[in-house]
């Protein structure tokens, strides 16, 4: 027995955990052991998956047949290098941000949790779900059962995001759910027209099949995939809901939304774009999209004066930055953006997690009611500063490592606009420099006296609104992961290299699936599709 | 493959209805777009499983191109069932909406008005800097500002004044300001 066989426990160990959550619903001391217990006994699931697969040479992808269906017609979980390393960054997130949200409501006191039980008694359950369904979709080796672990994760967070009924939140939480749904309809119906140019949902099924389709209905189903999968990962033209939704969740929510839903997204379009639809057919209009989505983006980071919306408006930029790799289809270009989605997903998280610690030391997250924060708290101020400087991408931390790699693979491309592209990537990375040296001029480094509207809480004694340990902890426990992806960034890019060269031939996958007959034919498709570039 | 006109036209009508609703601003209409349109895409998905048939796995001996497929009604039943949950989420967001402010309609996000009503001039960043040209002028006409400035003495400064080696930046001094027309660098 291989040790891949475990791998829906990955998704069934989280449900498993949301329905003790549930009948522990009185108990939150009792939720908070079994909720971060089963989180870690996952995470050990998925370190171990992810050795298994580590060495690409024997055989790097296995699939898992779930319900004795054989594989084209039942469900199949497909355990790669890419799914696992998505996996277990995944959870180590979700695992950082449950221990700080756990020390948020200890903080806020059990005689407020007891009060209105509601709220809180309902997050644990909840976010289980959300872990549940992430992994699913990372998991998932059918079309329709990536739906289903969308919709899993989709409904765990509309009940999130309108966690405590709020006015604001409930305002963001309607455009939030219309946007989702109208985006996993477009999805559905791609499904079904996929069904029935080919009648197959099996995702290697599809890799061969859809080869043999006419080439207007390749783009047809090819683009009507990107639309739906480009709503959830906030590509540029379809990304205006982001910044309206998130921010107005509470802090640890917004930090696991901006860290790993709209991943889950371009994990999507990464496996649409290699599995399914290989060859550059769409390459051009991506590369337009991913343009666009870099500099729309950060322009609107710049006129934020709301931390959580600033970064918001970034995480919408960054998302560019990952299409942009994938829209080079070269290996180098697919690895930069496999190790660029891992680093983004851990900085952004921590970003937002210090956003919520300092709007908890400093009574707002509105850099004009803050100030001088660097004198006041200097470990918030240092907990800010790495990530901010990973994320603007400043040697030699990780983020600068990412971009290196999607520079390196426009130039390697040497298109006009793979250029532009490049020239467009450095000058985004200066702007994201500038809007995070702003809200350190501002929130950090300027008097408290020098703010436009100082909070009460920012001026009052340190020791009223001393920051919870365990928020703290968890928070400095991401920006040390941060880290951890730069000083092992030679293995995990070689990692990330195999995995792109393994989906990029997409034979191991189709034989893990479905044999050697299926693969042979796919690998001569592949073959014929090398033949036809010049 | 044969594909049921009725079904897909049905579908198309679904859609059309449903994106009229979805674009109004009561929620309530929004709501009952969203389901028009999940119940669309549900037809279609139906349409896509080709023409009515007997029932599957009835006994051993069915032929295979003689039973309807089974598979997009598996599907649509899972769709089904998330499309009702979400309804009943959106209910409970549209009454708690209803709680909270009297109205049925989607609100504009206060901050999102807030920024797009900022001018794009900053004072901070766009104000004009009082240049100090004195540095940069030509040195003859340096000099002789100095010497012109020298030969008028400033009638306020008395005899004293006269005195004084002077230079053109102390014309922005204010006990001179406004006095000497030559000696203002313009």
């Amino acid at each position: 027995m291989n040790i891949a066989s475990l791998a829906p426990l990955a998704v069934v160990l989280p449900i498993f955990g949301a329905a003790l959550a549930f009948m522990l619903l009185r108990h939150e001391r009792g939720q908070r052991i079994v909720t971060i217990s089963v989180l870690s006994l996952t995470l050990a699931l998925e370190c171990l998956l992810l050795g298994s697969v580590w060495d690409g040479s024997s055989g790097g992808t296995y699939a898992v047949t779930l319900g004795a269906w054989a594989p084209p017609w039942g469900i199949t979980l497909v355990v790669d290098q890419f799914s696992s390393f998505m996996l277990v960054v995944s959870t180590a997130i979700s695992l950082a941000v449950l221990v700080y949200a756990t020390g948020q409501g200890l903080a806020d006191g059990s005689a407020q949790g007891a009060q209105n039980n509601g709220p809180i008694s309902v997050f644990h359950p909840s976010y289980m779900i959300l872990v549940a369904g992430v992994s699913n979709a990372f998991l998932a080796g059918d079309l329709f059962n990536l739906y289903v672990g969308f919709e899993i994760l989709l409904t765990a967070s509309y009940v999130l995001m309108t966690l405590g009924g709020t006015g604001p939140r409930i305002r963001a939480g309607v455009t939030y759910v219309v946007v989702s749904v109208v985006s996993s309809l477009l999805f559905l119906i791609a499904i079904g027209m996929v069904y029935a140019a080919t009648g197959t949902v099996n995702m290697a099924d599809l890799a061969v099949k859809l080869g043999q389709l006419g080439p207007e209905m390749q783009v047809l189903l090819h683009a009507m995939l990107l639309v739906g999968f480009g709503i959830k990962a906030a590509v540029f033209p379809l990304s205006f809901w982001l910044p309206d939704s998130y921010p107005t969740a509470p802090a640890p929510v917004t930090a696991v939304f901006a860290g790993l839903l709209t991943k889950v997204g371009v994990y999507a379009i990464v496996r649409t774009e290699t599995l399914l639809f290989p060859g550059d057919s769409l390459n051009l209009p991506l590369m337009v999209v991913a343009l666009a989505t870099m500099v729309v983006g950060i322009l609107g980071a710049l006129a934020q004066t709301d931390i959580k919306r600033l970064l918001s408006f970034t995480l919408v930029s960054h998302i560019g930055y990952m299409v942009f790799g994938l829209a080079m289809s070269s290996a180098l270009g697919l690895a930069a953006a496999v190790y660029y989605v891992a680093h983004h997903i851990t900085v952004q998280t921590s970003l937002f997690l210090v956003t919520g610690l300092i709007e908890r030391r400093g009574g707002s997250a509105s850099q004009d009611r803050l100030a001088g924060l660097a004198k006041l708290s200097p470990l918030l101020a240092l907990l800010y500063f790495i990530p901010a400087m990973n994320l603007s991408g400043i040697p030699p931390l990780s983020g600068f490592l990412g971009k290196l790699g999607l520079l390196q693979a426009g130039v390697q491309l040497g298109t006009p606009m793979a250029i532009t592209l490049v020239v467009t990537g450095v000058v985004v990375s200066l702007l994201t420099l500038l809007a995070m040296a702003r809200v350190w001029n501002r929130v950090f480094w300027r008097r408290p006296e020098d703010a436009e509207n100082p909070d009460p809480a920012l001026l009052a004694p340190a020791a009223a609104t001393a920051l919870p340990r365990t928020m703290v902890g968890a928070t400095a426990g991401l920006v040390v992961l941060g880290l951890g992806l730069t000083v092992f960034a030679g293995p995990l890019f070689q990692l990330s290299e195999q995995s792109a060269l393994s989906m990029l031939d997409r034979t191991d996958y189709i034989y893990s699936v479905l044999g050697a007959e299926a693969a042979e034919a796919a690998a001569a498709d592949v073959a014929s599709l090398q033949g036809a570039r010049p | 493959m044969t594909a049921n006109l009725t079904l897909l036209i049905i579908s198309g009508l679904l859609f059309a209805c449903g994106i009229y609703l979805v674009l109004e601003r009561s929620l309530t209409r929004v709501l009952l777009g969203l389901m028009l349109l999940t119940n669309g895409a549900n037809l279609l998905v139906l349409a896509t499983g080709g023409g009515a048939g007997i029932a599957p796995f009835y006994d051993a001996g069915t032929d295979p191109a003689a039973y309807s497929d089974p598979l997009p009604q598996a599907l649509i039943l899972t769709s089904i069932v998330i499309s009702f949950a979400v309804t009943a989420f959106m209910l409970a967001m549209i009454y708690r909406t209803w709680q909270l402010g009297r109205a049925d309609v989607v609100a504009d996000d206060i901050e999102d008005r807030r920024v797009a009503a900022t001018p794009s001039w900053d004072a901070e960043d766009d104000a004009d800097v009082p240049t100090d040209l004195s540095e940069f002028m030509n040195p003859d006409e340096a000099v002789a500002a100095d010497l012109e400035a020298l030969a008028t003495p400033d009638p306020r400064l008395g005899p004293e004044g006269g005195d004084r080696p002077r230079h053109a930046e102390d014309t922005h001094a204010p006990e001179t300001e406004g006095t000497e027309e030559g000696a203002t660098p313009r």
